[in-house]
């Protein structure tokens, strides 16, 4: 019996230990001017010794791109139910008009007059946005969720500055997204933590006791991170508004509500939406996303320019309101990002979104009836987009955790739900279909899931093992701290 | 319905199980006086041909860089970017991923980004370096409030040659965090050190400063650093990192954070964004970082594998005492930046380096040869320079336009005192012949 | 497990109390909820700890925990040792992964702390 073929791994092999000194992908480009001599005109700042970057072949680089990426997996390899992320499918047309010159290949200084197809596209985005959400005002600015989450803050702060009131607390419930709280400290607030109830929704007395007019504001996601919409907004948001504080939503889960409710409808002053959540931009690995913020009239004046607004002969510019809290970033947004949800936004229209939340909802309910009898559910009632089991059962009584869960999922071909959040539910398995998965798809994933759950009880060591049909498996994480090793060096070679 | 891929079947099916008479009645969740009982008024339900017919549309009514010859920079050039990047960019395997949570089907984004934080290393001169933040701007300002919390410090002192935008954006963040914020005033052409020394005390956290300068001007970086460090403030270098090829790594000259805006690295204009924050610093201040950190390890089979680390500085962990609120970060644009790299390798950025400068130094002498140009400094300056224009800056580059140049950009925009000044940005792909064009149509003018 | 000579508060930490000093570090039962310990943050000796309040930080890899001091005083000691080696608070948690020694200034404040029969009550009930 012949030994069996060793095939050379995916990944591991880093790109500066391939090539050669003298391998090129890229030639230098021709200098057709007169070269001056650089040590002169840098002024002794000439480098001395080139940086460590690796030489290698065009066909090597392909190959070692490809291989990373065989070794990698998104929402085009399979399943991507990660909860409060809103995996959908990034259509392919987005990422056509991106890349279209037009678009691609402006200057964020060029003069308003060429760039007017831009501008119109933003203008456009501006105003789907501010009618999804129900608040009249929009800054494309902020580059991410949490980025958002900052400018909303500082926008309620400087409302807050200019009443002559400063406030020194913002209120979040427990169930809240880590972004939420590390903004508060960087808007300069403390946080105040509420519980949820019972039903997994803001605790109503907890929040009453909590409330006094050092409150600047309340921030909250709703639909919440367990997947529900809290009964009680509106209470909730006239209880802060009765302080003089402002209501602030984390809008990651707008995917559940567009065109159902609108959270200036439920009272909110400001909102986030991530477009690489609702609106179908892709997550790139990590990013980049947009988290545009929409505000009511009152915060307008003390948005981030520049903003894009409609003049008179129909034409468009860029303005910077009168109160400015000033920029948030350089230049006019993430303009890649904003094209491929503008792209979304009008593929769907008004009924579209509508559509897409329905669907959204339905899978996840549909989900949820399908694993909730195999899984502990600890809010059993209608979810929206997204929903919360949790693996206590199989921990008390198989000793098999959430994490091995999501472990050998990956042996099945799909990408685990997020785990472990939100906090206040153990061993947490949080599911977000989307609407862009099939029933087949469900149905497989579901089967997958009963399949792991009786695995867990059978033999639990099969999932402490897994996963075991991945291009690496489980790491070593306690050595990547305690071993750091965050950079490659020359002196390796 | 596009992207729905349920058929009306499959739904009734679904709503069977649930045991919901409707889709909508799964909505009675919502409490009816803040449901929306009418339909979104957002126009759309385009089918992919007109979409891509009106899209193109947009696009067709905006001049961008295949049309214009361009002289715009100001921290956003318009630079070569090599086939390959995109290549790998339009790899959904990459793009359609999100943050590597799970490391064992994740290993391509871990691995891609373990090697752009080699690389920033490598060009920087620092020890450590994140998988990113939003831009330049962004990156700037965490590098202030990192210096706060290693230095328990609470001001800042930065110079007034640094890119206005990105002055803004620190005054932001300073006016919120309430953080003290000076600005230490220019003197031809770049930061007045004699001031500087001034400026600076105990209560220091940082020194911020760009090298180039906005003005396309090289600081003198061993001097801020002792002054910062004098006072035991850090010192925090903006770079232009496409230069780094030809310039000394800035960790050489004492900075301890460098920051800087990575478009230039392989990234599309894109109106400004997205564009890439680049984060190094000293080993030392690795706990007080912002941002995701890749490590490499290995796995239950001793396999070399990379994964996330250092993740208690972070706010999922960490919440309100984290090290930054950030999230999502630019992966891609990092991918991006080190497809670049390893693209073009150390020979081709110097290649391209040397390139910008020498060209950016001809179309200097040669617009001054006109006449109608003067300098307002000699300083040694790179890829950017600033001209004083002897005339009416805006009917200049209106008339340019015309000719398809985008002739530089007027500084008078960010209400600077030098009115007249106009910026040129010069970047590889003008050849000679656009320089020359160029010079005799602004010198006729 | 649960040695009989220390006293334990409710925050899972440990006094070994040795004349007017304490001796501070986290149970068997904090180090096996935390799981493999990464990173240890002290203070320095000379700085002042308040009963109730944190003195420091201990880590794994995914998750931060504060060290909360059941007594006041000074710390005249930190175990530098756990720099480097952050494991001994698992494999030795009452010997090599001592923390800090506390000169107290109020020793009745040791009478809140519980007994090892009383602690492993608690986390009987904890768990």
């Amino acid at each position: 019996m012949s030994e069996r073929p060793v095939r050379e791994p995916l990944t591991g092999r880093l790109i500066f230990e391939i090539g050669a000194p003298d391998a090129r992908c890229v030639e230098p480009p021709i200098v057709d001017v007169p070269v001056p001599d650089f040590a002169t005109v840098l002024g002794g700042q000439k480098r001395k010794a080139p940086p460590a970057l690796p030489q290698v072949a065009e066909i090597d680089l392909a190959r070692h791109y490809a291989h990373l990426a065989q070794a990698n997996f998104g929402v085009d390899n399979g399943f991507y139910p990660l909860g409060s992320c809103t995996m959908k499918y990034n259509p392919k047309i987005n990422e056509w008009a991106c890349r279209l010159p037009g678009f691609a290949g402006t200057h964020p200084y060029q003069p308003i007059d060429t760039v007017q197809g831009t501008l119109e596209l933003m203008w456009g985005l501006q105003e789907a946005l501010a009618e999804v959400a129900g608040l009249p005002a929009v800054t494309l600015q902020p580059a991410a969720g949490a980025h958002g989450e900052l400018t909303g803050l500082m926008c309620i702060r400087a409302y807050h500055a200019a009443n002559g009131d400063p406030r020194k607390r913002v209120i979040i419930p427990d169930s809240a997204h880590g972004t939420n709280p590390a903004t508060v400290t960087m808007c300069g607030y403390e946080v105040t933590t509420v519980p949820s109830n019972e039903r997994g929704g803001v605790d109503l007395e907890a929040l009453m006791a909590a409330l006094d007019t050092d409150v600047a504001a309340l921030m909250l996601t709703n639909p919440n991170t367990l997947g529900l919409f809290d009964e009680n907004i509106l209470a909730i948001t006239d209880a802060i508004h009765a302080v003089g504080a402002l209501a602030y939503c984390d809008g990651a889960n707008m995917n559940a509500i567009m065109g159902k409710a609108r959270p200036g409808d439920m009272g909110f002053d400001a909102l986030h939406i991530n477009l690489h959540k609702t609106f179908s931009t892709p997550h790139g690995g990590g990013g980049p996303g947009a988290g545009p913020v929409a505000v009511r009239d009152f915060l307008a004046p003390f948005l981030p320019g520049p903003l894009v607004v409609r003049l008179e002969d129909g034409t468009f510019g860029l303005e910077t309101p009168e109160h400015s809290i000033g920029r948030m970033r350089s230049f006019n947004g993430n303009v890649g990002v904003l094209v491929r949800a503008y792209a979304y936004v009008r593929a769907l229209g008004g009924e579209g979104l509508e559509e897409a939340s329905e669907q959204a909802v339905l899978s996840a309910n549909y989900l949820k009836e399908r694993l909730k009898g195999a899984y502990s559910l600890p809010y059993d009632r209608t979810c929206m987009h997204e929903f919360v089991l949790s693996g206590k059962r199989q921990r008390k009584e198989f000793g098999v955790r959430t994490l091995d869960i999501a472990k050998r999922l990956l042996d099945y071909g799909y990408h685990p739900p997020t785990i472990y959040f939100p906090l206040i539910v153990e061993e947490a398995i949080m599911i977000e279909p989307t609407e862009t998965e099939g029933k087949a798809t469900l149905d497989r994933f579901a089967e997958v899931m009963l399949r792991i759950a009786e695995e867990a009880e059978r033999d639990p060591d099969l999932l402490h093992g897994a996963p075991y049909d991945t291009p690496v498996r489980r790491l070593d994480e306690v050595r990547a701290v305690k071993n750091l090793d965050v950079a490659w060096s020359p002196k390796e070679a | 319905m596009r992207f729905i891929p349920v058929s009306c079947t499959e739904r009734d099916e679904m709503l069977e199980t649930v045991g919901a008479r409707s889709v909508d009645a799964l909505f009675d969740v919502i409490p009816p006086d803040v449901r929306l009982n009418r339909s979104l008024d957002i126009p759309g339900g385009m089918g992919e041909l007109e979409l891509a017919a009106h899209l193109e549309e947009l696009a067709g009514r905006n001049r961008h860089s295949g049309n214009l010859v361009s002289f715009l920079g100001g921290c956003c050039y318009d630079h070569y970017v090599p086939a390959m990047v995109d290549a790998v960019l339009s790899k959904p395997e990459f793009f359609t991923a999100y943050i590597p949570y799970q490391p064992e089907v994740s290993q391509g984004t871990l691995q891609a980004i373990y090697e752009f934080q080699s690389m920033v290393c490598a060009l920087t001169g620092m020890d450590v370096a994140n998988a990113s933040l939003y831009d330049g701007a962004t990156a700037f300002v965490e590098g202030a409030l990192m210096a706060a919390r290693v230095t328990k410090r609470r001001s800042f002192v930065v110079a007034g040659t640094v890119h206005p935008e990105w002055r803004e954006t620190l005054g932001t963040y300073c006016d919120a965090g309430s953080y003290e914020l000076a600005e230490c005033p220019a003197s031809g052409g770049v930061l007045d050190l004699g001031v500087l020394d001034t400026m600076v005390g105990d209560g220091t956290a940082a020194v911020l400063v760009s090298s180039p300068n906005f003005y396309g001007n090289l600081e003198n970086l061993v001097e801020a650093a002792r002054i910062a460090h004098d006072v035991g403030a850090l010192l925090v270098v903006s770079v232009n990192p496409i230069l780094l090829g030809v310039l000394e790594a800035p960790a050489t000259f004492g900075a301890d954070v460098v920051v800087g805006e990575g478009q230039p690295l392989g990234n599309e204009m894109s109106y400004g964004g997205p564009g890439l924050g680049m984060f190094a610093c000293r080993k030392e201040f690795l706990r007080a970082m912002p941002g995701r950190i890749v490590g490499r390890t290995t796995d239950v089979d001793g396999r070399p594998g990379f994964v996330l680390t250092m993740a208690t500085r972070e706010q999922h962990i960490r919440r309100e005492k984290a090290t930054s609120n950030i999230c999502s970060n630019h992966a891609l644009n990092a991918l991006a930046a080190g497809v670049y790299l390893a693209s073009v390798g150390s020979v081709g950025l110097k290649g391209i380096g040397e390139a910008c400068i020498a060209k950016a130094h001809f179309l200097r002498e040669r617009l001054l040869a006109t006449g109608r140009f003067t300098a307002s400094w000699e300083t040694p300056f790179v890829n950017e320079f600033a001209l004083r224009f002897d005339g009416d800056v805006a009917a200049m580059q209106t008339a340019m336009l015309e000719r398809g140049f985008l002739a530089g950009l007027d500084l008078s925009r960010f209400n600077l005192a030098d009115e007249g000044l106009v910026l040129f940005a010069v970047t590889e792909k003008r050849t000679r012949a656009q320089l020359e064009c160029f010079i005799e149509e602004v010198a006729s003018l | 497990m649960y040695p009989k000579n220390l006293k334990y508060d409710r925050e899972h930490e440990w006094v070994r109390v040795e004349g007017d000093v304490a001796v501070l570090g986290i149970s068997h039962f904090a180090q096996d909820q935390l799981g493999e310990v990464v990173y240890v943050d002290l203070p320095s000796a000379g700085d002042s700890v308040n009963a109730g309040e944190s003195f420091g930080e201990i880590e794994s890899v995914k998750s931060v925990s504060e060290l909360f001091s059941p007594v006041t005083g000074e710390i005249i000691e930190v175990n530098e040792g756990l720099g480097d080696a952050p494991e001994a608070v698992n494999e030795d948690p009452y010997g090599e992964g001592w923390m800090v020694k506390v000169e107290m200034s109020d020793p009745t404040e040791l009478d809140e702390l519980m007994s090892v029969d009383e602690y492993k009550a608690f986390i009987a009930e904890e768990a």
